[in-house]
This record gives structure tokens, C-alpha cells and sequence, in this order.
């Protein structure tokens, strides 16, 4: 008999995502969609899981080297070996944290937006906590086939929400497109998974790690070089979430056409979980040997190529979501240079890998304040071009000031988060002997600037349009705002706390990897 | 309790600043406020200049906290006699400047006094850092204000000018942001105090790439460092950016840029490139030393070829900076002794001194150059902003001294002061720059000794466009009758100017209380960059490999 109760606390942040999102539908069909209480509902869900989340944290001091396994067929225990389909272990809850965060500031952010677009309240709300609930699912992930399954539910509730304005047909447009692209890129992603079963007989990470870890000579002959282009078919799927190049070119329709609350949670949602899939799935493959330099080059090649294309194809757009979409691209780009890093220099795993969940919580913050001040000039000029940027400072200087700040912050101007994130994950590289990667990176960032100041340029120097009336932003909109500024500058100069909560994250997954590194 | 907190109390008074001007509503109360805010700073480095103990050296008033441990930086302040004159002047400047907008600037008021005193904490704060990451930080935050000031109260092709700024000096600093790394990476450490400089609070950290100094890892991060600041300077080729920017900024963003901004560069020069890369600065000395001579020279040609006033002051600021990097460059060029000889005693005390004097001079240089361009722009302002409208030498005309004789008087003494005139501030650091220089090549290095004696072409140059230009054009000759009813200086534009021209004055005449700040430090900078213990022992090997063969 298994111990369910245990299950309960250490699944308790899924199972009340879950239920919060069924009982949104139940309230929806209740009041048939008239009431506007959906919203809270889903935030309370959201921070109820927030909560189960850090109660997890603190329970045990060695939660984070220590996992729940859910899913398998032994007991389930507080241990330190992984097994079974999904596993509560610090790395887990610090992506559900990046998870009902990201969640929760796109429904504040999107509360008055949605309400004045759609009659479908209740469901939009469901399918952000749905998508919560998907990224969990994806961060825990121990198996290939949980994997799978848990893209699969973040895409499909990513699709939906994209095509949410359903009389809208650049919602739709972007909808179709992002659902084709995603398809095919799931197809691949699948038949690559389908390679590295039968290479292991396994689909648990952890037993394909120690299969992959063996000699060459215990595997059957030339098993082991299938791996690298097992890994490549799965790149490309989760190469989607990310939006990495050259499976990025779903995101600026996506972005452009969606809902601008929807676009906010895609340049940050699917990228963090993305991130989390990543890094579990790599750290199981790191020990092969077959992959050894060919996939650092591939990773890194692919990184640079991110870092070159979102920033030049950033430049020449009029608007704000489409350039938003590209320098996410870029964003996405940077934070791969810290996973090269990673696959670079074993020793330095742990702070490759510190550095890139300190990028994803700077960029949580920093991109979603960024989206908020994008949905608040929506709303008031009914358009995302630049132009209708013109004279923000004069029509709303809180606004114009905050966008200002956190662009800066994007672009990695000290001291703000973005810039010690840019720091780790270019020391990472730097101290792995990626030192060209981190040019390009640091390169790259000087054309960055060129797009982020086409944006100020507009508020500050920029006349308003004749007849300019001053913004007035929803108080739940503000919030969203000062919250983002205000971490913004907390997490760029009080490094230190965060740094810790990052690297401890990172540190769960890494004996595994050094385990492997042993093994040889 | 020797004031530890005075560096930090120093840096971030002008942020209080800003978030007063922040919350206060009316126009002249912001612009008065903001003015007398701005005294703290100033006297509180007045406390500083007089505080500091110039015979015990070193650095003082020293303060370390830890910021970042895991990564190994701190927050870590301490001035030395490189710092302090520059914290004065940085501090001086702004009141001035802040003093002079109070009546030219009426739009935006609240922004702009917000991002000048955000501005003064970036530009304070790389002078008292000494970590690096700190230094970085720093250096950075100055370009988002100057960038706003320059495109929002700027000239006409402000926004060109502001984004140019923006990422030409943006590129330079993310090349300093890894080589910052690969020091940091090779070290262990973001200290940039090193060797005999080492305080008591910090263990001494060995200077990166030891091992091999003037290897490829070494000279890929000094360059990072070196074009950093080239571009900052700015330095030949890296310069297009100054001209946009100082033409378009508005006055007082161009007395800000010219007198402390520039400094930046060079003040990193010998804080940071000099005592960490003193084998790769060494062996890359004359290319550099080329630079140096065509920043001189092209830039004082390029500004005689000039019409715009401020255009014209602009470009002098090259050649200007051009004597600091040749002062620098002298100070760490490699010196042959004649074939099989070592140097002697008495001539290695000869080449240490005449080293010396190079970077005393180049060091004062930053400070003069500071004062004296800055009154320049000051009254490049008072003429364009208040009175004529007009910068153009050919419409502005002749005769201006007559109609305006107070603001000649004033420029005349910037601009002499500007050509070197000896008793004014100008000539003494240019003096001791070419007499470093001098005495560095004549003892034994030929090729250094031509890009110094061609390098004096630029005093010419720079004697020819004052002279045509300023004194000639400007000043004498017969009046314009188009200007016969400008009014001349205020008491309040006088009071500004003031301090400028006896400071010009002062040291012009009696340098000694600024170089006993400069002298001691420039003396531990040449310890612990140890140029010639390396040269003379390379000598030395050179020496006994030549010689033993023979019977």
C-alpha cells in the first residue's frame, strides 16, 4: 500500500492547481460566466499553491537533496535516489514558485484586458492555472514518457490561450501557427524520445543516465552513438518551447497576435519550464560519451545563433510584442550560454547551472513588468506599435520611468537583476573556455540596446500625439509593475539570497551528474 | 574613527538628492534644492582633500563590506592621491553646472535635475571603488542619465548624438565586462589593489596572468580593459563618438562629459589597466604610444579646422587626452640599455624619476583639463544659450572683447590656459608630461623619443587654433555690429567661472598642493607595476648571455 499521505504533501502544490482550475469551470458554469470572481479564485489557487510550495521548502532542511518519487512502483519515501515518473525535490519547487508567479502576475496584469475582449472570463483563468499546473509537471519530470505528456499540456493550453480572442483574426492566425509549429516539433521531440528508450530499455532518467553512463563496450555496438541525434530530435521539441532558433519562428505571430496578457505568459512560462525539462534531461545524458564535444558545439552554436538572430531581427520591428517576441528570443539565447557552460566544465556545473536559474527568476520579473507597461498602453491607445510610445513621459511618467527600467534591466545594465544574471551566465562560459560564446553574448547585447532605445526613445524624446490624454492603469496593473521594479532592483543588488536559492536549486540536480562524471 | 563612511556618505548624498527632487513639485524649488544638495558632496570632498594625510599615502579612508561572497566581490572604498583631486573636481563641476542650468534649462526641469545628480553618484562612485565589479558597476550607471541628457535638452540632432554616445561607450564597457571575468576568473579575486598598494585590509592577490604576462589570454583582457577606456577618453580612433555628443548636449552635460566623464578613461587607465596589465601595457606601449601622437596631433588639426565654437572645444579634448595616454604610455615603455650594458644606478634613478613625472603629469592633466575645458564649455554656454544664439567663428565675428569684455577676459585666460601658457594649470601638467616622456626615451628607447618630439607638433596646432581661432576670430579685431548690444557676464556667471580660473591660476603657479596628492601615488603605481625591475633584469640575462660566451 503506498503512502498516500506523503504523496499528498509532496503533490500538494499540483493537486491544488488542479482543483482551484476545476472549480473555476465549476463557478463559471455557475454563474454563467457573468460573475467577475474567476480571477481571484485562480489567484488564490495560485498563491495557495505558492504556499504548499514553500511550506515544502521548509519542511525539511535537506528537502533539497532529498525527493519525493512519485509514480514508481516502490514506496514512496523521503530519499535521495530518483525514481518513478515525477520527483518533489528543491529544483521542482523552485520552478513551481517561478510557476505560480509567473501565473499570478499575468492574471493581474490581464485582469481588466481579458474582461473587455472576451466573454469567456472563467476559462481563460482555468487554462492559466491548467498551464501552472503543465509547468509543474514539466519541472518534476523523471521519465521520458512524463515528459512527453507534460509538454504536450502546456502546449495545448498554450495554443488555446493564444487563439483566445476568437473573433480576433491575428489571435487566431497566431494560434493556427503556433499549433502547426508545435505539432510537428512534439512529432520529433517524440521520435527522438522513442530513440533513447530503445537505446536504455528504460524511459526513467535516472536508469538511462546510468545506461548512458556505461562503457561503450557494455552498450550494444553502436547504441551509444544515437544518442546525439536521439538528443537533437528532442532539442527540437523543447528547442520550441523556448523558442530557440531555428524553432523560433512561431513566436512573433504568436506573440503579436495573442491576447498581450497570453504573449506576457508565453515569453516566460513555456521558456522557465522549458529550462527545467532541459536541464533534467541533459544532466541524465551528460555522462555519454558519445556526445561529449559534438553536442557542446551544437548547443553552443545553437546559443550564439539565438543571441545573433532574436537581437538583429529585434531591431527593424515597429511593435512593442514583436519586439518583445525577438528579444525573448535573444533572452532565451542567453540562457543557454549558461547551459553550454554547464556541458563545457563539469566542476563548474553547479554554478553554470546556479546561473541560469538566477537569469530565469531576474527575467520573470523583469519581462513581465515589461509586458504589464505594454498592456497598459494597449489599453489605453489601443495599439502596441512604438508609436503609440510617443510621449509616454509626458502621459504617464510612472509608466514610462518603469518601462525605461526594466528594458535596462533586459539589457543588462547594472544594477539592475539582468545584469548580474548576464554576468553569471558569461562568467559561467568564460570560465568553462567558452570565452567566444560570451563575446558574442556581450556583442550581441550592444545591438540590443539599439531596439530597447528605438522603445525609450519614443517615451522620452518623443512628442506625444496631438490630444494626449495622461494614462490611467488599473491598480491591479500597478502592482504588477512596482512589484517587477521593485524586485528588479532587489534581486540585481541584494544578489547574494537569490544566488543561494538558485544554486541550492541547481545543486539537486547535479549529483546526479557528477555521479555519472565519476562513473567514467 | 577616521570617517569610514565618508566615501559612501560622498557617493550617495546626490541619490538622497534625487529623491527629493523627485518628490518636489515646483520648477525653481527643484532647481534650488538641487543646487544647495549638491554642496554636501562638494563639501564634504573638501573635507576629503583636507582629511587626507598625503604623508602617510596609500589608500584612506577605506571601507569593506562583503556584497556578493560566493562570487568574492565586495563593496569596497578607498581613495588615493589619484582619487581625491578627481572626486573634488567631479563634485565642483556638478555644483557648477547645476548652477549654470538653473537658468537655461525650463523644460523638464524635475527630469533633468533627477538624472544629473543620478549621473554625479555614477561618476563619484567609480572614483571611490576598488573592486572591480564595483568600478564596472559604476562606470555603467553614468551612461543612462548622459544618455536622457543628451537626447532629451540636447541640440537639434540630439537623438543621433545621445544613441551614438549610448553604444559606442556601451561597447566599450561589455569588452571591460569579460575581461573583467577573465581577471577575476585568473585571480580569484576582484580586488584591485595588487601588489605593494595592498592595504591592511586586503590580502595581497596576485596580478592576473602572472604566469605569463604578455601571453594571448593576458593581452586579449588588456585589450578589453585598454579599448574600454580608449573609447571613454576618447583616444584615436574610438573618438567619433565625442564631437556628436559634446556639439549636441546641452552646456552643461558637455562641462559634465568633457570634465569628469572623459576622466573615467583615463582615470581606469591607471587604476585598473595599469597596476593589473603592466607587462602587456608595457609591451603594447608604442602602438599605443602611436595612438597617443595621432589623438594630439589630428585632434588639434582637426580643430583649427573647425567654424563651431563648441565643435572646436570639443576636438581639443582629443588632443588634450592624447598628452594623458602619452604621459601613461612613457610611464611603462619598455628602455634598451646600449648593446651589453646594464643600466646604471644613477640612470635607472633618472629613468624612475622622468617616469614619474609622466604620470604626475598625465594625472594632473585629468584634473586641468578638467577645470579648464570646463570653463571653456561654460563659456561656449553663456555665449550660445543666453546671448547670441550663434557659435559659428565667421558670424560671431570679431571685436568681441570690446563688446563683451568681462566674457573675454574669462576666455582669454581658459583659452591660454588651454594652449599650455606657462602660470596657468595647462602647462604645468603638459610640461610634465614631455619631460617624462623625454626622459624616458632619451634613456633608451628611439622610438618613442619620435612619437614624443612629433607629438610636440600638437602644442603648436593647439597654439595655432587658439590663437586664429579663439583670440584672433573671436576676441580682437574691429567689433561686429550684429552683437554691439550683447550684454556681458552676470555676477552669477562670474561666480561660476570664479573658481574655475583661480584653480587655473592657482596651480599654474604653485602646483605643489595637488601634486602631493598625485606624487606619492604615481610613486607606489611605479612600485608595483615594477617595469623597469623587469626590463633591468631582462638586461641583466641579455647581458651575461651576450657577454659569457667571449673568453
Amino acid at each position: 500500500m503506498p503512502n498516500l499521505g506523503l504523496i499528498f504533501i509532496h503533490f500538494s502544490p499540483e493537486l491544488i492547481l488542479l482543483v482551484g482550475a476545476l472549480a473555476i469551470l465549476a463557478y463559471d458554469l455557475a454563474v454563467r460566466g457573468r460573475d467577475a470572481l474567476q480571477p481571484w479564485i485562480a489567484l488564490v489557487t495560485l498563491v495557495a499553491a505558492a504556499a504548499a510550495t514553500v511550506a515544502l521548502y521548509g519542511s525539511a532542511a535537506g528537502i533539497f537533496e532529498s525527493t519525493v518519487n512519485i509514480g514508481s512502483t516502490a514506496q514512496p519515501e523521503i530519499s535521495t535516489v530518483r525514481e518513478g515518473a515525477f520527483v518533489s525535490d528543491g529544483f521542482t519547487n523552485f520552478f513551481r514558485l517561478i510557476s505560480a508567479l509567473t501565473a499570478s502576475l499575468v492574471i493581474l496584469s490581464g485582469m481588466k484586458y481579458m474582461h473587455g475582449r472576451t466573454p469567456f472570463k472563467g476559462e481563460f483563468y482555468m487554462f492559466v492555472v491548467f498551464s501552472a499546473l503543465a509547468m509543474n509537471l514539466m519541472a518534476g519530470s523523471n521519465d521520458l514518457i512524463m515528459i512527453a505528456v507534460s509538454i504536450e499540456f502546456l502546449s495545448i493550453t498554450s495554443y488555446i490561450l493564444t487563439a483566445f480572442l476568437r473573433d480576433d483574426n491575428k489571435s487566431i492566425e497566431g494560434g493556427l501557427k503556433y499549433f502547426l509549429f508545435g505539432s510537428i516539433t512534439s512529432a520529433a521531440m517524440l521520435f527522438g524520445l522513442t530513440y533513447l528508450y530503445g537505446i536504455a530499455g528504460t524511459t526513467s532518467l535516472p536508469d538511462l543516465a546510468a545506461v548512458i553512463a556505461r562503457p561503450e563496450s557494455d552498450l550494444v555496438s553502436g547504441l551509444d552513438s544515437l544518442v546525439l541525434p536521439a538528443l537533437m530530435f528532442v532539442l527540437a521539441g523543447v528547442g520550441f518551447k523556448l523558442a530557440l532558433v531555428p524553432f523560433h519562428q512561431w513566436a512573433p505571430e504568436a506573440f503579436e497576435g495573442a491576447p498581450t496578457p497570453v504573449t506576457s505568459f508565453l515569453s516566460v512560462g513555456p521558456k522557465a519550464a522549458g529550462f527545467a525539462v532541459l536541464i533534467r534531461l541533459f544532466a541524465a545524458v551528460h555522462g555519454s560519451e558519445s556526445i561529449g564535444v559534438a553536442w557542446l558545439g551544437i548547443l553552443a552554436s545553437i546559443a550564439g545563433i539565438t543571441m545573433v538572430v532574436g537581437n538583429l531581427a529585434a531591431l527593424p520591428q515597429t511593435n512593442v510584442k514583436r519586439l518583445l517576441a525577438y528579444s525573448s528570443i535573444a533572452q532565451a539565447g542567453y540562457m543557454l550560454v549558461g547551459i553550454a557552460a554547464y556541458f563545457g566544465a563539469s566542476l563548474t556545473g553547479l554554478d553554470a547551472l546556479g546561473s541560469v536559474l538566477y537569469y530565469i527568476l531576474a527575467y520573470v520579473f523583469t519581462n513581465l513588468g515589461a509586458f504589464a507597461v505594454v498592456i497598459a498602453v494597449e489599453q489605453a491607445s489601443g495599439s502596441s506599435e512604438i508609436s503609440a510610445f510617443n510621449g509616454l513621459a509626458r502621459r504617464s511618467p510612472m509608466l514610462a520611468v518603469s518601462l525605461a527600467i526594466l528594458f535596462l534591466g533586459l539589457l543588462g545594465i547594472p544594477p539592475l537583476a539582468g545584469f548580474f544574471a548576464k554576468f553569471a551566465v558569461f562568467s559561467a562560459a568564460v570560465t568553462s573556455g567558452m570565452t567566444g560564446l560570451a563575446i558574442v553574448g556581450v556583442l550581441t547585447g550592444v545591438i540590443a540596446a539599439g531596439y530597447y532605445f528605438n522603445v525609450v526613445k519614443a517615451m522620452f524624446l518623443n512628442a506625444p500625439a496631438e490630444g494626449w490624454t495622461p494614462i490611467r492603469t488599473a491598480p491591479t496593473l500597478n502592482f504588477v509593475i512596482v512589484l517587477s521594479l521593485v524586485m528588479t532592483f532587489v534581486i540585481g543588488i541584494g544578489v547574494q539570497p537569490f544566488l543561494d536559492i538558485a544554486n541550492s536549486a541547481a545543486a539537486v540536480v547535479l549529483p546526479a551528474a557528477e555521479a555519472i562524471v565519476d562513473g567514467h | 574613527m577616521e570617517g569610514y563612511h565618508l566615501l559612501t556618505l560622498i557617493t550617495f548624498v546626490p541619490l538622497i538628492g534625487m529623491a527629493i527632487v523627485m518628490v518636489l513639485r515646483d520648477d525653481q524649488t527643484i532647481k534650488t534644492a538641487s543646487l544647495i544638495w549638491s554642496l554636501i558632496p562638494l563639501a564634504l570632498s573638501g573635507l576629503l582633500w583636507f582629511g587626507y594625510d598625503k604623508q602617510a599615502g596609500g589608500f584612506q579612508f577605506e571601507y569593506l563590506a562583503h556584497w556578493i561572497p560566493s562570487v568574492g566581490i565586495n563593496y569596497h572604498v578607498g581613495v588615493d592621491g589619484f582619487s581625491v583631486p578627481l572626486i573634488f573636481l567631479t563634485c565642483l563641476l556638478t555644483t557648477i553646472s547645476l548652477w549654470y542650468s538653473n537658468d537655461v534649462i525650463h523644460d523638464r526641469v524635475k527630469e533633468y535635475y533627477a538624472l544629473f545628480l543620478l549621473l554625479q553618484v555614477g561618476m563619484l562612485g567609480v572614483f571611490v571603488s576598488l573592486d572591480l565589479f564595483m568600478f564596472y558597476v559604476f562606470f555603467e550607471i553614468g551612461l543612462v542619465p548622459m544618455y536622457f541628457l543628451i537626447g532629451i535638452w540636447g541640440g537639434p540632432r540630439r537623438e543621433y548624438a545621445a544613441i551614438k554616445f549610448f553604444l559606442y561607450t556601451l561597447a566599450g564597457s561589455v569588452l571591460m565586462l569579460l575581461a573583467l571575468i577573465a581577471v577575476a576568473f585568473n585571480t580569484d579575486s576582484f580586488s584591485m589593489i595588487r601588489g605593494s598598494m595592498t592595504s591592511s585590509v586586503i590580502d595581497a592577490a596576485a596580478i592576473p596572468f602572472s604566469s605569463n604576462p604578455t601571453g594571448t589570454a593576458a593581452i586579449m583582457a588588456f585589450l578589453g580593459f585598454l579599448v574600454a577606456m580608449l573609447i571613454k577618453m576618447p583616444s584615436f580612433p574610438f573618438h567619433t563618438w565625442l564631437p556628436d555628443a559634446h556639439t549636441e548636449a546641452p552646456t552643461a552635460g558637455s562641462v559634465i562629459l568633457a570634465g569628469v566623464l572623459l576622466k573615467l578613461g583615463t582615470y581606469g587607465l591607471v587604476r585598473v589597466v595599469m597596476p593589473l596589465f603592466p607587462a602587456a601595457f608595457s609591451a603594447m606601449a608604442l602602438p599605443i604610444g602611436f595612438l597617443a601622437f595621432t589623438s594630439i596631433v589630428y585632434g588639434a588639426l582637426v580643430a583649427m579646422a573647425q567654424w563651431d565654437f563648441k565643435k572646436l572645444i570639443a576636438y581639443s579634448s582629443v588632443n588634450h587626452m592624447g598628452y594623458i595616454t602619452l604621459g601613461l604610455v612613457a610611464a611603462v615603455a619598455a628602455v634598451h640599455a646600449a648593446e651589453g650594458e646594464a643600466l646604471t644606478p644613477e640612470a635607472l634613478i633618472a629613468l624612475s624619476e622622468a617616469r614619474q613625472a609622466a604620470i604626475d603629469g598625465a594625472v594632473l592633466q585629468m584634473f586641468t583639463h578638467g577645470i579648464i575645458t570646463g570653463a571653456l564649455f561654460l563659456l561656449v554656454g553663456m555665449i550660445y544659450d543666453n546671448r547670441t544664439h550663434e557659435r559659428d567663428f565667421r558670424k560671431l565675428g570679431t571685436g568681441l572683447w570690446r563688446t563683451v569684455p568681462r566674457y573675454g577676459t574669462f576666455l582669454i585666460v581658459a583659452a591660454f590656459a588651454s594652449l599650455g601658457l606657462p602660470g596657468l594649470a595647462g602647462f604645468v601638467s603638459e610640461f610634465l608630461v614631455f619631460k617624462g616622456a623625454f626622459g624616458v626615451s632619451i634613456a633608451g628607447n628611439p622610438e618613442l623619443l619620435i612619437l614624443t618630439a612629433l607629438s610636440v607638433l600638437g602644442i603648436l596646432f593647439t597654439a595655432a587654433f587658439i590663437l586664429w581661432k579663439i583670440i584672433q576670430m573671436l576676441l580682437l579685431g574691429p567689433q561686429n555690429e550684429t552683437w554691439l548690444d550683447t550684454p556681458d557676464l552676470k555676477r552669477n556667471e562670474m561666480g561660476m567661472l570664479i573658481p574655475l580660473v583661480a584653480f587655473m591660476l592657482l596651480f599654474g603657479l604653485y602646483p605643489r598642493p595637488i601634486l602631493d596628492f598625485i606624487h606619492p601615488a604615481s610613486a607606489s603605481l611605479l612600485e608595483t607595476m615594477d617595469i623597469d625591475a623587469a626590463h633591468g633584469a631582462d638586461a641583466d640575462s641579455d647581458a651575461s648571455t651576450t657577454t659569457e660566451p667571449l673568453p
